[in-house]
């Protein structure tokens, strides 16, 4: 029983959130009943709508597996819109250096280097948690800030299009990239690309990485007792530095996946970062909690998500409603997720085990000798058992 | 096991519910024809009766989307083209406030799905996304701007503004008008018509022996740091300024409050600061969309580019008329445009 | 270069300065209070968002500044209940709810805008008010004398958040909770009554610093603070959780700004190079960060909820 109440929460947060879509649409003078068919329409009603819907929630795929990463490994980040821009143009400069690569090299090499220039700028914020005791939320907002002045930078200097300036439009843009880089389309005649699908296998290998390899026994044991963990031997400092670069490394594919996948084929900017990210790195956020922090129900979740955006810009079409409603919908979401009991409870478990986290990075490594913990003791499937299916 | 199986109970209870929800929205949907005409509907029933009295003989019964970066009511950019649509008797489809290119892009492809006649992309960072999709909908034509050039495509007609000639125009008249003998720019992005439009401006200023301070905030959207750039060409002794794109609102505001006297472009910016605004450069792009859609009508979708500039009447610089403006002054502004048409001034 | 030097000009790049960081202090000074007492509001920006639209749209409905203020902190109030019921009663995560308040103020405040209001219409702004006599010495006049009541107010309330933090029962309540609420809890103090003060206060502030920005500008866009209050929130850590600190922070933040304005309108510096620049104030407060973090402590219950065992 406490399960079936468990699972309709998010339900009942989409419910209320649309709620609150409904009233909003009756203030604004459009039906609510039009407004539902036409996000639904837009987002879920033909081949295309679907396509459109899958293409807007990869990004939210890579980057909510990667907040679960760090969420498993007591750790923030909310640093997704700098990862997935230094991803982005880590692997946009591989692209144009080597545009004559053959596609079997270039294209996973474009999508490494995308892992990599993510994974740097979320090791960075772990490494300073881990070692200077700096608070990760705010550094990875400030590492935002950072990526954004970097992007500006490269893309109206030494990345520019040369066609863009020789014709003195000087757009902030690349030229087109290499055909042997870009995610080929897999439905004809619709936008899915083979970027979706990579997006899913990524968030399927976080899952195994976290629940079936000893790396990721390592980084839950971090999270979820960093005192036993340290006294096992498990180097704290070290794994909290993992767990953020991976967290950045999927959002850095996820910047890549935006560029080689984009209807342009190149990385262009408007000077801020939603210009070129849609927001993902916040709107992933939403699409991890909703799934409940689990790699693989990200998934479903994202795709609900990219659905709500794809189908609010039709809507904004259809009913001349501005598609900002389905950003404050997406904030009502996410009070009500995390406001709401079962949720609640297990992040209050997080919170615990991030307050001995902070205490173990604060202490100096002292005397792991006085007292060992055999880590097979440690209850971690009881944690995989919490957060398999209770909600 | 139980993970899983419970796993897989709460996918079926998501999907279920979405599946719901779509069965029954979606079967009152009909076809994507009808659906596009009843939006066509929606849109011009939401907005006001402006397109009614804009029916001056044109007898062109294209259907027209336009997708935009800005807001069609910015008093700049995107306005200028939504005017110029209706200024030729048709009311235009719009999504607009499309700055995340991939969501304009999604936008234009729509349209052309949708069997729209004409897809108005306006906005020089589309053409990356048009240069893909233009060749999959041969039967559509696509008007992209500000873009000089056609990317090759048949199927597509580029329009771009000559905006050194008004910025020139603008220029020389303030340079009249300021006493201190600095006049201030305010710019957005170092890109596209504004770079034109200011170095036309810089140029007519410097030739009447002005000095012009110019920054681009690096920002089409940040009224604040456009206001807090207008106050410091004020400490700078700028008198007379002038600015380009959605953002300079916040700059002509500071301009209002500080009695300095404004010079718009794109749009007629007097709305904004009646008291100080002197002239505008107006984009009047139904002088060039006239053309292109009489020649879409006989069958030629594109493959050519055109400019607005001050002869063929694209582009026109509007007075405040609630301004003072010296007569002398308003006479040299227009000898400056006769100049410019008959080629004896060289803006560029 | 010189240029930049003539004491006018450097006096009006101070002024600005000035000007620039007091949506960043006020904004600031709440979310101190809020973090002293454990609680992390990453919502601020979008409070701001939502304060800043309905200060501006009540102006330009009434032209009445004192009710549009009135309204921007009404907006913070209200925003700063649902944020505390949601943080002290259902212990949601701050960092992420906080997120959730952010993406509600930005798209609300858009929308309501783009229906509302729609074209970019000016207002009036809000204007100076000179201190008599003071005002008159040259130079530091236009320094620190010339600017509008919510500036004096900012900067007045320094000492005010300081004064109240330190030396009043509140306050030092707020500090207690926030260190260890167990202790402040058994020494009768309510934590969640506490918590629960010091964020709608908090959320006042957030509010006021909103109204601030629309009164200073005279208008409203979608994003108008372009992630203002995130900033604010690192300014807290900046300034060490000390009104006074912040208050260095915001200063430093909008002076850099300022600078890097001036030299650009001075053309002293080339257009790339403000990119690069716009970069350091971010940098400098990781760095801070990294320097301090290890010498300064946040309050020790920071993002913790409180429930009695």
């Amino acid at each position: 029983m406490k399960r079936l109440v468990g699972a309709s929460v998010p339900l009942l947060a989409a419910l209320a959130a649309f709620a609150f879509g409904a009233i909003m649409l009756l203030a604004l003078g459009a039906s609510p009943f039009e407004g539902l068919k036409a996000i639904v329409d837009g987002a879920f009603g033909d081949g295309d709508a679907i396509a459109a819907t899958l293409v807007k929630a990869m990004p939210l795929i890579l980057v909510g597996a990667g907040i679960t990463i760090a969420f498993r490994a007591s750790v923030i980040n909310i640093g997704g819109e700098g990862q997935i821009v230094a991803g982005a143009l880590l692997s946009t400069s591989v692209a144009l250096a080597l545009p004559d690569l053959p596609a079997y090299i270039l294209m996973p090499a474009v999508l490494i280097a995308g892992l990599i220039g993510g994974g740097i700028a979320g090791a960075i914020p772990g490494a300073l948690k881990a070692y200077a005791s700096v608070n990760e939320i705010l550094s990875t907002i400030m590492l935002n800030i950072v990526m954004i002045q970097l992007m500006n930078y490269l893309l109206r200097g030494p990345m520019i299009d040369q066609a863009e300036i020789d014709a003195g439009t000087r757009v902030p843009t690349t030229r087109r990239l290499s055909d042997n880089a870009a995610m080929p389309d897999l439905v004809e005649g619709t936008r899915l690309h083979l970027g979706v699908p990579i997006a899913i296998v990524a968030a399927v290998i976080a899952y195994v990485i976290l629940w079936r390899t000893p790396l990721g026994f390592r980084l839950r044991a971090v999270g979820h007792s960093p005192e036993a963990a340290k006294t096992a031997g498990i180097k704290v400092k070290r794994h909290v530095t993992y767990a953020l670069a991976m967290s950045g490394s999927l959002g850095g594919l996820a910047g890549a996946l935006l560029v080689f996948g984009s209807e342009g084929q190149r990385m262009t900017t408007d000077g801020s970062s939603v210009g070129f990210t849609g927001s993902a790195g916040f709107n992933g956020i939403v699409a991890a909690l909703f799934g409940g922090l689990h790699p693989l129900w990200t998934i479903p979740s994202s795709i609900l998500f990219g659905g709500l955006l794809t189908g609010a810009t039709a809507m904004q079409r259809v009913l001349q409603v501005p598609a900002a409603l389905a950003i404050a919908l997406n904030g009502i979401v996410v009070v009500f997720v995390v406001s709401s009991g079962p949720v609640r409870d297990r992040i209050d478990a997080f919170l615990d085990r991030r307050a001995k986290l902070d205490q173990t990075l604060r202490d100096d490594v002292s005397d792991g000798s006085s007292k060992t913990v055999d880590l097979d003791q440690l209850d971690l499937d009881n944690q995989t058992n919490i957060t398999g299916a209770d909600l | 096991m139980r993970n899983a199986t419970k796993l897989l109970l709460r996918l079926l209870t998501l999907f279920a519910a979405l599946a719901l929800i779509t069965a029954a929205c979606g079967d009152s949907s009909g076809d994507d024809g009808g659906d596009s005409a009843s939006s066509d509907d929606g849109g011009s029933s939401d907005d006001d009766g402006g397109s009614s009295d804009g029916d001056g003989g044109s007898d062109s019964d294209l259907s027209v989307a336009i997708v935009a970066p800005s807001a069609s009511d910015d008093l700049a950019f995107t306005q200028s083209m939504v005017e110029s649509v209706r200024a030729l008797g048709i009311e235009p489809q719009i999504t607009d406030g499309t700055f995340i290119v991939e969501d304009a892009a999604a936008a234009i492809r729509g349209y052309a799905e949708d069997g729209v006649d004409v897809v108005i992309a306006h906005g020089t960072q589309y053409g990356g996304s048009l240069e893909e999709i233009a060749p999959d909908f041969p039967e559509t034509s696509f008007i992209w701007g500000t873009a000089t050039d056609t990317k090759g495509l048949d199927n597509v007609y580029a329009y771009f503004p000559e905006a050194e000639q008004g910025g020139y125009v603008n220029g020389v008249m303030a340079a009249q008008l300021t006493d201190s003998g600095t006049i201030g720019v305010v710019g957005p992005v170092q890109a596209g018509d504004a770079v034109a439009y200011i170095e036309g401006f810089t140029k007519g200023a410097e030739s009447e022996g002005a000095t012009v301070n110019v920054v681009y905030t690096e920002s089409f959207s940040d009224v604040a740091l456009a206001a807090e750039t207008a106050e410091g060409h004020l400490a700078n002794g700028a008198d007379v300024m002038t600015g380009t794109a959605q953002m300079v609102v916040g700059a002509v505001n500071v301009a209002q409050e500080n009695d300095v006297l404004w010079f718009g472009t794109q749009a007629n910016q007097t709305d904004l600061g009646s008291d100080v605004v002197v002239a505008s450069q107006v984009y009047k792009w139904d002088a060039v969309l006239e053309t292109m859609f009489s020649q879409i009508e006989d069958g030629t979708l594109g493959g050519e580019a055109m400019s607005i500039n001050l002869a063929n009447g694209g582009l026109a610089i509007e007075f405040n008329d609630g301004f003072d403006l010296p007569a002398e002054v308003k006479t040299l502004g227009e000898e400056t445009v006769a100049g410019v048409i008959d080629g004896s001034i060289d803006p560029n | 270069m010189s240029q930049f030097f003539t004491l006018s000009i450097l006096v009006a790049t101070l002024a600005s300065g000035i000007r620039l960081a007091v949506p960043y202090l006020i904004a600031a000074l709440g979310e101190t209070i809020g973090q002293r007492s454990g609680v992390l509001n990453l919502g601020v920006d979008g409070v701001m968002l939502l304060s800043a639209f309905f200060t501006y749209w009540t102006v330009l409905e009434t032209g009445n500044m004192w009710l549009a203020t009135a309204v921007g902190l009404g907006v913070g109030l209200v925003m700063g209940l649902i944020y505390a019921v949601v943080t002290v009663f259902f212990h949601a995560t701050q960092g992420i709810s906080g997120i959730g308040i952010f993406l509600f103020g930005l798209g609300f405040s858009e929308l309501m805008f783009r229906k509302q209001v729609g074209a970019p219409t000016p207002v009036d702004k809000i204007a100076e008010v000179d201190i008599p006599l003071l005002s008159k010495i040259p130079h530091i006049g236009e320094l620190f004398f010339q600017h509008d009541l919510l500036i004096y107010f900012a900067f007045g309330l320094v000492p005010i958040v300081s004064f109240m933090l330190r030396k009043t029962t509140f306050g030092m309540n707020i500090s207690a909770v926030g260190e260890n609420p167990q202790a402040a809890d058994s020494l009768g103090v309510s934590v969640a009554k506490t918590r629960f003060a010091a964020i709608l206060l908090g959320n006042l502030l957030a509010g006021l610093a909103g109204a601030t920005l629309a009164l200073q500008l005279g208008l409203f866009q979608g994003n108008l603070t372009n992630g203002l209050g995130f900033i604010a929130v690192a300014l807290v850590y900046f300034g060490a959780w000390r009104p006074t600190g912040v208050m260095v922070g915001a200063l430093l933040y909008g002076m850099v700004q300022a600078t890097v304005n001036q030299l650009k309108i001075q053309g002293s510096i080339p257009q790339s190079a403000s990119d690069i620049a716009a970069m350091a104030p971010a940098l400098l407060t990781i760095a801070a960060l990294a320097v301090l973090a290890g010498r300064i402590k946040a309050p020790s219950a920071l993002t913790r909820p409180f429930s009695r065992a």
